[in-house]
């Protein structure tokens, strides 16, 4: 692994101009541009506001800034997770063209489709700052965890998605699989709601390892408490694990993607 | 040869007819193989052949070496092998040097980029840096000819523009060892002229080159040597005159009588048929010998033969009728022989000959045999093209004379 590591460092314009094409060609011939990059968090955060309202209504209580707030905050990176894995996994037999063609260490295009999709994250992430300033809703020191929770997600993501790339590109199966999921998924993480909604069952719910992340940004951001540090150990040990066996799945097959596609 | 720039041992490559995987059951239990065991020791399972079968060679630092053979005979497998799209079954492969391949060079294009965009995207493809992309960027733009449109998305170009830019990036790269595939067939004619220049350039300037044609005058011109590949197997490697020949000579079969035809052309033989000449000189004097054998009786014949070059551009024909021969008439069981001699008044070059049976009057043809036979002219550089006018220099002369002075018309 060291090996390919040290190749993608070598091929990083390479990785650059992947990434920049990708982000190009989304935004080529279309008239809103970069902000179609709002466009999935703002229909999120909107949701999530309506069930936000209807459990407010059931619950008898009124809907404050703080759970809008905190809904936002959940959005982005929910967003960045959902469309950078529905990304990833098509992004080898997208460029199946090049995979057979041309040689160059193929990780980098999982990578660039996350990398991509990063760029629409920090775009979103700069328009919610400016609205979280507007809420009111405060700064702490808390905030250094932010960037720890980003990269715990880009490491989960990018473990997911290199190991889906690969699987789709031997069966077209997976894509569908993924696209189910990913539809579904939002029902299962804490986005909309809280864990703690679910009294002792909450655990249950931190066992999948975006929830104690989606928890832990509510936690820094909104509320200015630490995140839940166990379950975010739990998340990175996830996120590192299956990086790591992504991998090597990964350059275990890559001799025969040429052959596969 | 102390240190090759590249170099083959032992390389076996399998593939699998028809679909990858019918089923799960077959799918995991080989995943899992895949996952466990190393590469390398593996046998033939059902449905799987060898695409290279034990293929050895040295390609030199500098040197220029051609791989010629058949379609399907693995040339272009051996090229995805030494790019690394590709790994061997078995047997050890090594490239010294930065290596960069002339294969697909517009695969990395993207029809919604700028002509601009896709120089940028498509060289760092084929391995440059941003700044090397930089710095001969106006050298690409102007190799390609497309100044004007370089702004523009490539999706407008025609096939012939885009080809011109992925090989105007492509030849600008720079690698150490290039891998050259059947490319030369780019754009129009002065463009392809642009192209063996700038070949003869990379190849002057001490780059490794492997070429991969069916253009057997390309190879012989660049190659010093080759190697010739039948079914996957290396059959012949040498200087690339005599791996030519012995390319040429494989290739010419005979053909046995197929029962459900009457009347069939049988063999089709250059000068003596004993020595299998392929090659000769310009001016030399080549009989072609055409076999026919008839199971029922057939009238009005006449045999015809015609030469194409390499792009089956036709060079000559002729026939029995033309030179004289009347009608020809057959008998069941009876066989007919006609020798036809010719004086090679051809320009270097891979000719292919082809034979027909016309009816005398109609010209329907009883039965055709095209490319029966195949010879090679070579060593006339005073002439390129396909004819021989045999041209020599009478007059070369400077005259000087006081300039005249032209009244030009004012509007």
């Amino acid at each position: 692994m060291r090996a390919s590591i040290g190749e993608l460092l070598a091929r990083r314009d390479l990785l650059y101009t992947i990434t920049w094409r990708e982000i190009k060609v989304k935004y080529k011939q279309s008239v809103m541009g970069m902000l179609w990059a709002l466009l999935m968090p703002i229909v999120i955060v909107l949701a999530g506001v309506v069930i936000r309202y209807g459990f407010s209504l059931l619950g008898g209580t009124r809907l404050n800034a703080a759970d809008v707030a905190s809904v936002s905050v959940r959005a982005v990176p929910w967003a960045f997770c959902v469309s950078s894995i529905r990304f990833a996994t098509s992004s080898l037999v997208a460029n199946a063209n090049l995979v057979t063609k041309i040689y160059m260490p193929r990780e980098i295009f999982p990578i660039a489709a996350i990398l991509s999709q990063f760029v629409d994250f920090l775009v979103a992430a700069v328009v919610l700052a400016v609205l979280l300033a507007v809420m009111n809703v405060g700064m702490s020191v808390q905030l250094v965890w932010v960037p720890v929770l980003v990269l715990i997600l880009v490491l989960l993501t990018t473990g997911l998605g290199i190991l889906l790339s690969a699987a789709s590109l031997f069966f077209r199966d997976v894509k569908y699989l993924v696209e189910v999921v990913l539809t579904f998924a939002i029902f299962f993480t804490p986005v909309f709601y809280d864990v703690q909604m679910f009294g002792s069952w909450a655990p249950v719910l931190m066992l999948n390892p975006v929830a104690p992340l989606m928890e832990g940004f509510t936690a820094v951001v909104v509320a200015h408490t630490p995140p839940p540090l166990l379950w975010l150990s739990y998340s990175a040990a996830f996120a590192l694990g299956t990086f790591l066996v992504a991998s090597f799945v990964f350059e275990r097959l890559e001799p025969y993607f040429a052959e596969s596609v | 040869m102390t240190d090759p720039a590249l170099s083959l041992d032992g390389v076996y490559k399998k593939f699998r007819k028809g679909e990858l995987y019918d089923s799960l059951r077959e799918f995991i239990p080989g995943f899992l193989r895949r996952m466990v065991r190393r590469p390398g020791r593996e046998t033939l399972a059902p449905r799987e052949f060898w695409a290279l079968q034990d293929v050895n060679f040295d390609v030199g630092r500098g040197e220029a070496f051609g791989i010629i053979g058949a379609n399907g005979a693995g040339k272009s497998t051996i090229l995805k092998l030494l790019s690394g799209i590709m790994r061997p079954t078995r047997g050890a492969l090594r490239v010294r040097g930065r290596m960069s391949a002339l294969i697909e060079v517009s695969a990395g294009f993207h029809p919604d980029l700028t002509g601009r965009e896709n120089i940028f995207l498509n060289g760092i493809i084929l391995g440059m840096s941003r700044a090397d992309v930089k710095r001969r960027f106006d050298a690409i733009v102007a190799f390609s000819g497309l100044e004007e449109f370089i702004d523009t998305p490539v999706k407008r170009y025609s096939s012939g523009m885009f080809a011109r830019l992925g090989f105007a990036v492509a030849a600008h790269v720079e690698p150490e060892v290039l891998i050259v595939d059947e490319v030369l067939s780019v754009g129009d004619y002065l463009f392809q002229q642009k192209c063996l220049e700038r070949m003869n350039q990379i190849l002057s300037s001490g780059v490794t080159v492997v070429f991969v044609s069916h253009n057997l005058r390309a190879v012989s011109a660049l190659c010093g040597r080759s190697l010739l590949l039948e079914r996957g197997r290396v059959v012949q490697i040498g200087p690339s005159s005599e791996v030519i020949k012995g390319y040429l000579t494989r290739g010419r079969q005979t053909r046995s009588m197929e029962s459900d035809r009457g009347i069939q052309i049988t063999d089709v033989s250059l000068s003596s048929s004993d020595t299998s000449q392929v090659t000769f000189e310009t001016d030399a004097v080549l009989e072609i010998t055409v076999e026919v054998n008839a199971r029922t009786p057939h009238q009005d014949l006449s045999v015809v033969i015609g030469i194409v070059d390499d792009s089956q551009y036709a060079v000559f024909d002729t026939c029995t009728r033309r030179l004289g021969a009347g009608p020809l008439s057959l008998g069941a069981g009876e066989s007919l022989r006609c020798t036809f001699r010719l004086r090679l008044r051809l320009a270097e070059g891979t000719y292919h000959v082809n034979a027909y049976l016309h009816r005398y009057v109609t010209d329907r043809a009883f039965d055709r045999w095209l490319s029966a036979a195949t010879f090679f002219v070579g060593g006339t550089p005073t002439v390129r093209g396909v004819a021989h006018l045999e041209p020599t220099l009478t007059r070369c002369e400077k005259h000087s004379s006081a300039p005249e002075v032209v009244a030009l018309p004012v509007r």
